[in-house]
């Protein structure tokens, strides 16, 4: 169950490569750090932000890489990531998405998604916004010069993105899925509330193929 | 117009049209790992009840070691991923095979082998390389916690329906070249966003031609093409192999389920919407150079320039890739000098992998300086080869012969610390070389398990075909 996501108003930090993995979002190995974890999203005493992208944010001493945007004071407090192509590809991890979550980013923008990773983003409540690569390249721009005081505007009611210098951008999202934003449905509570259905289903299919149901046999 | 296997499969297991799209599926097969802890912990707060024990299955794949020294629990320093899982199979009741039990191994190796993937059936896991097992007509996808915890709770998973593609493979695939040489040639020419989107259909008279533990490592791979679902019709290869399994059907409902399943490829005037036809004849030996599976080429090749990079992103992801891969563009990939090779995982740790693996090194040595590692991909797995006195050619070589379990492909259990070393160059039979995949630093060459071999006996990126066999 998610927070309800209707309007998200907040910087964006923009971080153009295509193919960023989910081991990359949350390592398996994440370079050692006073109180660290052991990676897979378990927890030292750092926190699930501490490790986001920590492969990327921390040298071998585990000390922080100041070239690296999620290290730069300009973009703190950013909830917006702009990234590029095949977003979360890889592992199913979704610690991935907490780690982005915990930083504080609700909205992924990038001309496409990884599938496990987009369904693991709508189950906790952050919308993967897909864009060409045109409007990704020139809102990148925008947010790098802007930082996280930058205000974009993530109307998800209208389905429109606004931009700091005010254009305004449709996008689109399958109907199924932005209902389920909107109002941060639980989704185990519906599916039981129908409960009927699983059973009728499963009284047929028990007949039509009962070699699925060993105890059947 | 006829269906796909895919619909086919589909339409049997919608239990609701959700709309827009997407369906609420029942699921046959609910395979479970050890990071599942977090979906338990939600079931367990909530107080909801595990709806169907008798079709979950778990083991502790990611997490144990297959160092000997582990001993018995699969870990020197206490598992507490283990031991968790461990926990919740006594509380909710359902088949664990346990770090001690003789069919332990990883889960997708041992979900084929015990006769739980099943033609027809959904199988669904928190890992996404579970579209392994859709290599026997299923429809077989890795899923995250969140998915996970509402198939514990109520067997069923709202899923959006993706479009089909089939990938016709024909001619025939050279000597020496193998089926994993296959996927990632195919990685490499479609990308790994190639097929975002869409179930996957291999088919062919190289797909037909294949065993069944090739199939399976060519539908492993299908997540790294972007596919969620990679499946192949089933045929009197699958029956062959599925028949006398322990969760296979038997007697009366063995016959009625093979004529059922008979049914299930793709009708010939069924639609796919996207359509794409290779020559395998095309294929040499494969060596990925970079940090995703798709930067992979044939190992007579080099290294790629930044050529026909089309935008910003694509420019700062190939130079970031070729900075950490630490090689020069435009240089031979043959000869790179490695640290390490490791063979395992549940792309290539099954027996006709390691009996490959095993005829290329027997009678060589692994070259000075490099370590080397096997992983079998189960118990069985590893019984069947020690049965064959493959442990010994790989010892004998100065392999380390371990245990079964992911190992260094997920670089979670003890081996990077005990066998492998931060930032070493390794060739590896697994499927990702993402950075860091497999510990600090680590550059991971994908590639078969004989090519891996040939990289251990040489101490260098090697063309296989190159090496003269030494009988004995």
């Amino acid at each position: 169950m998610a927070e309800p996501f209707t309007v998200l108003r907040g910087g964006a930090i923009p971080l153009l490569r295509n193919n960023i993995d989910t081991d990359t979002l949350s390592p398996g190995s994440p370079p050692p750090r006073k109180g660290g974890g052991s990676g897979f999203g378990e927890r030292g005493s750092t926190t699930l932000a501490d490790d986001l992208f920590a492969n990327w944010r921390y040298d071998t001493e585990g000390e922080a890489r100041p070239d690296f945007v999620f290290n730069q004071t300009r973009f703190q407090g950013a909830r917006i990531l702009i990234s590029g192509s095949n977003f979360g590809c890889g592992s199913s991890r979704e610690s991935a998405v907490w780690m982005l979550a915990a930083w504080g980013i609700r909205c992924v923008i990038a001309p496409s998604f990884a599938e496990i990773f987009s369904g693991n983003c709508f189950a906790n409540g952050l919308l993967p916004m897909t864009l060409d690569n045109e409007a990704v390249e020139s809102l990148a721009d925008e947010a790098d010069q802007k930082g996280a005081a930058g205000e974009f505007i993530v109307d998800l009611e209208r389905c429109e993105l606004t931009a700091p210098s005010g254009r305004v951008r449709p996008f689109a999202i399958s109907a199924f899925r932005r209902r389920g934003l909107l109002a941060g449905l639980d989704e185990i509570s519906l599916t039981l509330e129908g409960a009927e259905a699983i059973d009728r289903f499963v009284a047929k299919a028990r007949m039509a193929t009962p070699w699925l149901y060993p105890e059947a046999a | 117009m006829g269906a796909t296997l895919f619909d086919k499969i589909w339409c049997r297991h919608e239990v609701t049209d959700l709309g827009d799209g997407f369906s609420l599926l029942f699921v046959d097969r609910h395979l479970v790992n050890d990071m599942a802890g977090r979906g338990f912990l939600t079931l367990n707060k909530r107080e909801l009840p595990l709806r169907n024990p008798e079709l979950t299955f778990a083991t502790a794949d990611h997490t144990v070691s297959t160092l000997w020294s582990a001993g018995p629990d699969r870990s020197a320093t206490g598992n507490p991923y283990a031991a968790n899982l461990r926990g919740n199979a006594a509380k909710h009741g359902f088949r664990l095979f346990d770090t001690d039990d003789p069919n332990f191994g990883i889960i997708h190796v041992i979900a084929a082998e015990q006769g739980l993937a099943l033609p027809g059936t959904t199988i669904a896991c928190g890992d996404s390389h579970t579209c392994t097992l859709g290599a026997v007509g299923a429809i077989a996808w890795g899923l995250g916690q969140s998915d996970l915890v509402h198939i514990l709770a109520t067997q069923t998973s709202a899923q959006r329906k993706p479009e089909t593609m089939r990938i016709t493979i024909d001619g025939s695939l050279p000597e020496t070249v193998t089926p994993k040489d296959l996927i990632l040639f195919l990685v490499a020419r479609l990308g790994v966003a190639g097929a975002t989107g869409y179930a996957v259909e291999f088919a062919g008279s190289v797909i037909r031609g294949l065993s069944m533990e090739g199939r399976f490592t060519v539908c492993n791979m299908a997540v790294e093409l972007g596919a969620r679902f990679g499946l192949i019709a089933p045929d009197e290869i699958t029956f062959e192999y599925l028949k006398g399994l322990p969760y296979a059907p038997s007697g009366d409902l063995w016959e009625a389920a093979v004529a059922d399943w008979r049914g299930l490829e793709s009708d010939e005037d069924a639609r796919f919407d996207s359509e794409l036809t290779i020559d395998a004849s095309e294929v040499e030996p494969q060596i990925s150079w970079g940090t995703n599976p798709a930067q992979t080429i044939g190992v007579g090749g080099v290294v790629p320039g930044p050529d026909d990079l089309d935008s910003e992103s694509a420019e700062a992801t190939y130079r970031a890739a070729i900075e950490y891969s630490g090689l020069q563009a435009g240089a031979a990939i043959a000869g790179t000098p490695i640290d390490m090779v490791f063979i395992g995982s549940c792309t290539n740790a099954r027996l006709s992998d390691l009996r490959a693996a095993a005829s290329v090194i027997r009678g060589h040595t692994v070259a000075a300086g490099v370590t080397a590692w096997v992983a079998p991909g189960s118990e069985r797995v590893r019984r069947a080869a020690e049965a064959e006195g493959l442990d010994h050619i790989f010892k004998a070589a100065g392999f380390g012969w371990g245990h079964s379990g992911c190992s260094m492909c997920a670089g979670a259990g003890d081996e990077m610390r005990e066998v492998g070393q931060p930032g070493q160059r390794i060739v590896s039979t697994t499927n990702r070389n993402f950075v860091g995949r497999q510990g600090p630093r680590t550059r991971t060459h994908l590639a078969s398990p004989p090519m891996a071999a040939a990289a251990a006996i040489k101490g260098a990126i090697t063309d296989v075909r190159t090496l003269e066999p030494i009988d004995g």
